[in-house]
């Protein structure tokens, strides 16, 4: 855009320094879940230090395993219950649309703005009635609603971008629906329903506020992190620690796909 | 999660795929393109309008968990007391304040470093992984972490900083609560709205670009005239994303401040947790989420109608 030597390197340091501004407490934070508490807690950061795994192992030894299980079992269970109900869901707001598609759609979206905290006691009495309190189960159908809409938005932009042409085609040939589904419809929109499902997948693991309120003892990661809060002044290492671990996959994750994921996160709103 | 359902917003049709003819289909037909929709849609209001409905039920009731459970109707004196809790208001205020300060700090930051990243310089692949990566972090995880290598005056990075350059450490979270609250939900969502605005920014017509620069308008006239415009959208967008998630924060508040010092973080999401899971006072706690559910109402139904807009625009280009 700007040819002058003297702005393009501007534009470069403002580049760089912003983007590490914004890691820099991440990078902070790896690199303390390698210190012991008392290094860790010292008023100046130490940069140079003999490195310690004891943090990881603690975390090992608190019983980190079982909400690393439960984690992993509440996002694919809802993970995958969301696109088998938003791919259907996307296909009939989108490639045959119903009568009044558009408001379908918004009334979907209205969902994830209304305050969940007006939504909790209800939930919270009906999962006591029916003994689902500290259970995996009621994680995974609250993970399924808080998800549901965003895939079927994500989803329906992707089908949006299937050149009519193409299943006219199909038509013609005498596919059924359910044929063009499955051997047009699905192959293009793979890569879209990839992204979809990791943002699902990410926003599961994140989930804070379900977990701390319908559960207790058999819960996902974020309550796990709690305990913590226990240890009093010092705990950043150990906090540290296990932040990193949790987080490492879905920031790779997060890496790899950030492409695919901005076109879904634009929901065909704007190209 | 609520009546807006059918909110009488989207005049337009669905782009695209021939939606006038659903207007004549037969009856068989229209059941048979619902068919699909039909799980996801039943899941959707079982879940999100049931619970409301109980609410109001609820929120008619006097309800205290620690004064024995359920004990009839009170004549709406939930309500009466929700509206003269200042407390009640006061979080209200914290909502707005919270999301509409942090989401358009986040979008600022969002489009200056975008417009950076924009251009191409050594690493700009690297340093882009880097920036978007506190959005993927997990919330609860980098919460504890800012809470005590952040934000103490004494252990914090922000502490060793300001006594470097000779200033006297902040304690962050007892004087400035909401700022250091703001700051890291700000943190949080930057690197979002960074991802949208890089989108947005790639898609600018390069031969607009190319035409004002030789008629030699500067930089700053070809933000405001070429740059912005086309970044409307964008901008909207990233907008209402970003609001609809900050309006519900939760965690963050949780276990950074825990709503306080005296109520000075709390939401009207944390109220409502205070006043069902830790006062028990679940006929208290459902009339101030009808109350908020009012609220977020007229907020929400300009923002729909808002992004309706975005759609339609898109529809006519």
């Amino acid at each position: 855009m700007n040819s002058k030597p003297r702005q393009r390197v501007a534009v470069a340091v403002v580049g760089w320094v912003g983007s590490l501004m914004l890691f820099l407490p991440i990078g902070f934070m790896a690199l303390k879940s390698f210190q012991t508490e008392v290094v860790a807690a010292a008023p100046t950061p130490a940069l140079v230090f003999s490195p310690t795994l004891d943090n990881y192992a603690d975390a090992v030894q608190a019983g980190i395993g079982p909400y690393i299980v439960n984690s992993l079992v509440v996002l694919v269970a809802s993970t995958l219950v969301v696109l088998v109900l938003a791919v259907p869901a996307a296909y009939a707001l989108s490639i045959r649309p119903v009568v009044k598609s558009q408001d379908t759609l918004f009334f979907f979206i209205s969902t994830k703005m209304m305050p969940i905290a007006a939504g909790i006691i209800p939930i919270y009495v009906v999962a006591s009635n029916l003994g689902l309190l500290n259970t995996i189960t009621v994680l995974v159908i609250m993970h399924i609603g808080m998800n549901l809409p965003l895939a079927i938005w994500m989803i329906r932009s992707f089908m949006q971008e299937i050149p009519g042409e193409v299943l006219e085609a199909a038509a013609i040939d005498g596919a059924s629906g359910g044929r063009a589904m499955r051997s047009i419809i699905l192959p293009l929109v793979r890569p879209g329903l990839a992204s979809t499902a990791l943002l699902c997948a990410v926003f599961s693991w994140n989930e804070y506020f379900f977990a701390v309120n319908l559960t207790t003892s058999t819960s996902t990661l974020p309550l796990f992190l709690q305990k913590f809060l226990s240890f009093g002044e010092l705990y950043t290492a150990h906090v540290a620690a296990v932040a990193t671990l949790v987080s490492l996959p879905v920031v790779v994750a997060g890496w790899m796909a950030q492409k695919s994921l901005v076109r879904g996160l634009l929901f065909g709103a704007v190209k | 999660m609520s009546a807006v359902a059918e909110a009488p917003l989207s005049r337009t049709e669905a782009p695209g795929r021939a939606p006038r003819s659903a207007r004549t289909l037969s009856r068989r037909e229209r059941w048979q393109r619902r068919g699909p929709l039909l799980p996801a849609l039943v899941f959707t209001l079982i879940l999100t309008q049931i619970p409301f409905v109980l609410t109001i039920w609820y929120s008619l009731q006097r309800w205290n968990l620690l004064s024995g459970g359920r004990k009839g109707f009170n004549r709406g004196s939930n309500f009466v007391d929700a509206f003269n809790d200042p407390i009640f208001w006061r979080s209200a205020v914290n909502t707005v304040l919270i999301a509409g300060v942090a989401s358009v700090a986040s979008i600022v930051i969002g489009l200056l470093l975008a417009m950076a990243l924009n251009s191409t310089f050594p690493g700009r692949g690297i340093a882009r992984t880097l920036a978007i990566t506190p959005f993927f972090a997990m919330p609860v995880a980098v919460t504890l972490f800012w809470r005590s290598a952040m934000f103490d005056p004494t252990f914090g990075l922000f502490g060793f900083i300001s006594r470097s350059v000779g200033l006297p450490s902040v304690a962050w979270l007892s004087d400035y609560p909401l700022v250091a609250l703001i700051i890291l939900l700000t943190w949080r969502f930057a690197p979002f709205a960074l991802l949208i605005m890089l989108a947005g920014l790639q898609s600018v017509p390069q031969d607009q670009v190319e035409a004002a620069e030789v008629d030699g308008a500067g930089v700053l006239l070809r933000f405001r005239y070429i740059l912005l415009p086309h970044l409307r959208p964008f901008i909207e967008l990233a907008a209402l994303l970003l609001a609809m998630n900050l309006i519900q924060t939760f965690g963050e508040i949780a276990l950074l401040t825990a709503g306080g010092p005296a109520y000075g973080t709390t939401n009207i999401t944390y109220y409502i947790y205070l006043r069902a899971f830790s006062a028990f006072d679940f006929g208290s706690a459902s009339a101030l989420g009808v109350v908020s559910l009012v609220l977020t109402i007229a907020l929400v139904l300009p923002a729909l109608r808002l992004l309706s807009g975005i759609f339609q625009a898109e529809g006519r280009r």
